[in-house]
């Protein structure tokens, strides 16, 4: 991709709010070392992801800044789950994330967010340009 | 939908059919060739049978088959357009130019995976199609597994053309192309006093009663692709003295004959021109050698040595060594979408100018197959790098041809017994009969690189004529908002810019998320668009 700042903050708060809480709809019934279905918790995961994403956007287009070709290989876009998986892991270990009380089990975290990274993953490396056809022409704006 | 009709054909003086009321040549007129804004009479005088049609397209290549694609998945009914042009298939001739400069069927184009001119969308990309086309687990992981570590771990992928060929063939046939063509020479466009365009096609000698043909249309696209081949200015002084067109070739004109003859016995080439064309004609000669024992000796002659990376801005510094300038595509790839693209946007013309060539200019791709050849060429000594201006080209001993080259330790000269230009260099816009027609008589400029000034909407500036409108794509329009114009990707492009100007005159509809979703389910199951 060959995003702008812009199309990327677009890109990525769409990508978490619509594909990503579609998937964490039907990821969280199923997921392991929960009772019940959880769905405040893995929301409000999301929303820690969907937000602390926003921040690495900067960072990542500031890196951007020294690739002669000013893209953001496909590689760096999976990769970058790693780093951003970590940090909200402990904002959410932390106490940090909004209506979790009792804690996370690491298992149901792992499970949540790397199932989510992959589809938004998959979703945004090609299906995105079905319905939206002027998207990889404007640096990742939807609007 | 609600589609512009053609304006309505003159009413026959007396009643007569108008092709027969004062000439039965139908050929042009002194009169009108003289004449930039032509009546209905003056063509009906002159006995030129006319064809009405909202939309013509000349060329009838690739640009003109994107644009087709995008107005038909945007509602367009196939009668509405008419592409001119001289090719069966609308690849011919960048099969044809590909296949001499030495990128036959199955080897691999410069094109990214989402450069995709049979699918609007770029969606499944050349590269998941090769996956779900392959016959092995390795043919199926192999382009996957590039597409997500390119350009880090490995090159960027590319496909192969004879995909790209297979590709658009399918999506002619869906989207009912060959019924949308007319055969034959485009001569001219002049713009009709009341509006619209008269283009004027001179079909194959034979199939049409005069010898031209109008095509009365509200609007006109152009896409006519490399104006011609040119060359640098010492060869071709050599070539129009000494009449020798075998020894001094051009990589885009059919040159087989040195690479037979190489093989044949042992040979020394000069090879000018450090771009992608470069690059494939050294594979050919040390694949040559490799794979069919020829013992070439190969002269690589640079005017500009790139020892290292270019650009004072660590910000904006392009990869460079052993002569080349590296990158994946013809420009950075933002320039087809990102910063790069937004920031050319924003330039004035001047800016736009010194940017296109920061980013363009000679560069190459730097690939692994390249990298290992060249080095192993240079170690065994039979790839030799010379830098220099070419001072003078003439007939040595031997039947060989000297370069005389003036270098920074003195003039030195080369004997060998052949020279291939490709360097890729391009004609003038003006050298192309039609485009220098609508600089001398249509109302188009020139942009401050030379080429035809479009807007960001690929209409060509000064040529409207009431409500009708020129636009170009392709690599005549070089020099304006966008960079990437010459190449699959940077055609949609101009083809959606299109499509959306169209769709605001209500000529199709926008592809707005809707139609584009149904669209490419229909697109999918390789259903025709209706």
């Amino acid at each position: 991709m060959t995003p702008t700042l812009f199309g990327r903050i677009q890109t990525r708060v769409f990508l978490v709010a619509v594909v990503g809480s579609l998937w964490t709809l039907l990821i969280t019934p199923v997921l392991p070392g929960v009772d019940g279905v959880p769905y405040a918790m893995t929301f409000s995961i999301l929303l820690v992801v969907g937000l602390a994403g926003v921040v690495w956007e900067f960072l990542y287009h500031a890196l951007q800044q020294f690739r002669w070709e000013k893209d953001w290989p496909t590689l760096l876009s999976l990769i970058t789950g790693v780093n951003e998986g970590v940090l909200a892991w402990f904002i959410v270990a932390a106490g940090f994330a909004p209506g979790i009380d009792d804690g996370v089990p690491l298992s149901a975290f792992l499970v949540h967010f790397i199932t989510t990274w992959l589809v938004i993953f998959l979703y945004a490396n090609g299906p995105m340009r079905v319905p939206f056809l002027r998207w990889r022409y404007r640096g990742g704006r939807l609007v | 939908m609600s589609q512009q009709q053609p304006p309505p054909p003159p009413a026959p003086p007396g009643g007569a059919p108008a092709a027969s009321s004062t000439s039965a040549a139908g050929d042009l007129t002194d009169q009108l060739i003289a004449t930039s804004i032509w009546t209905d009479e003056m063509v009906a005088g002159a006995g030129i049978p006319v064809v009405d049609v909202p939309l013509v397209s000349v060329g009838g290549g690739i640009g003109s088959f994107v644009l087709a694609d995008f107005l038909r998945i945007a509602g367009m009914p196939a009668g509405s357009m008419r592409a001119l042009g001289q090719a069966d298939r609308p690849w011919d001739t960048y099969a044809y130019l590909a296949s001499v400069s030495q990128i036959p069927e199955p080897e691999r184009l410069r094109s990214d995976a989402g450069s995709t001119p049979d699918n609007i969308w770029g969606f499944p990309s050349f590269a998941v199609r090769e996956a779900f086309g392959a016959r092995s687990l390795t043919g199926f992981i192999a382009p996957l597994f590039q597409v997500l570590v390119e350009p880090i771990l490995t090159d960027y992928y590319t496909p192969p053309a004879g995909h790209v060929y297979a590709g658009m063939q399918r999506e002619a046939d869906r989207i009912g192309w060959w019924d949308m063509v007319d055969k034959g020479q485009v001569r001219m466009i002049r713009r009709r006093a009341g509006g619209g365009y008269f283009t004027i096609l001179t079909p194959p000698t034979g199939t049409s009663a005069t010898k031209r043909v109008a095509y009365r249309s509200h609007h006109v696209h152009t896409a006519v692709g490399y104006p011609g081949v040119r060359f640098l200015r010492d060869l071709q002084e050599y070539r129009e003295k000494h009449q020798d067109f075998t020894r001094v070739v051009n990589a885009y004109e059919p040159h087989e004959h040195v690479y037979q003859e190489l093989r044949k016995r042992p040979g020394t080439v000069v090879v000018r021109g450090s771009g992608i064309v470069g690059s494939r004609i050294l594979q050919r000669l040390i694949d040559d050698r490799e794979q069919h024992g020829a013992q070439t000796t190969i002269i690589h002659l640079f005017r500009n040595f790139v020892d290292g990376p270019q650009g004072k801005s660590i910000f904006m510094r392009r990869p460079g060594a052993d002569g080349f300038a590296y990158q994946g595509f013809n420009f950075p790839k933002a320039a087809w979408g990102g910063q790069l693209k937004n920031r050319l946007e924003r330039s004035d013309p001047e800016e736009r100018k010194e940017l296109i060539a920061q980013m363009g200019g000679t560069n190459t791709p730097k690939r692994k197959l390249w990298q290992q050849q060249l080095a192993k060429g240079r170690r065994e000594g039979y790839y030799r790098t010379q830098v220099g201006t070419v001072t003078e080209v003439y007939p040595g001993d031997d039947g060989t041809v000297v370069t005389r080259i003036d270098t920074a330790d003195g003039i030195l000269e080369i004997a060998a017994n052949y020279i291939v230009d490709a360097t890729g260099l391009q004609a003038d816009i003006g050298e192309h009969r039609v485009l220098n027609d609508l600089l001398e008589h249509g109302g188009a400029g020139r942009n401050a690189v030379g080429r035809l000034d479009v807007e960001p909407s690929f209409e060509i500036r000064g040529t409207r004529s009431g409500e009708g409108r020129i636009y170009a794509s392709g690599s005549s329009t070089l020099g304006g908002y966008y960079a990437g114009v010459d190449s699959f990707l940077g055609l949609q492009y101009a083809a959606l810019q299109i499509a959306d100007d169209l769709a605001s005159q209500r000529f199709v509809k926008k592809i707005g998320p809707i139609r584009s979703t149904l669209q490419w389910w229909k697109w999918a199951f390789n259903r025709k668009v209706s």
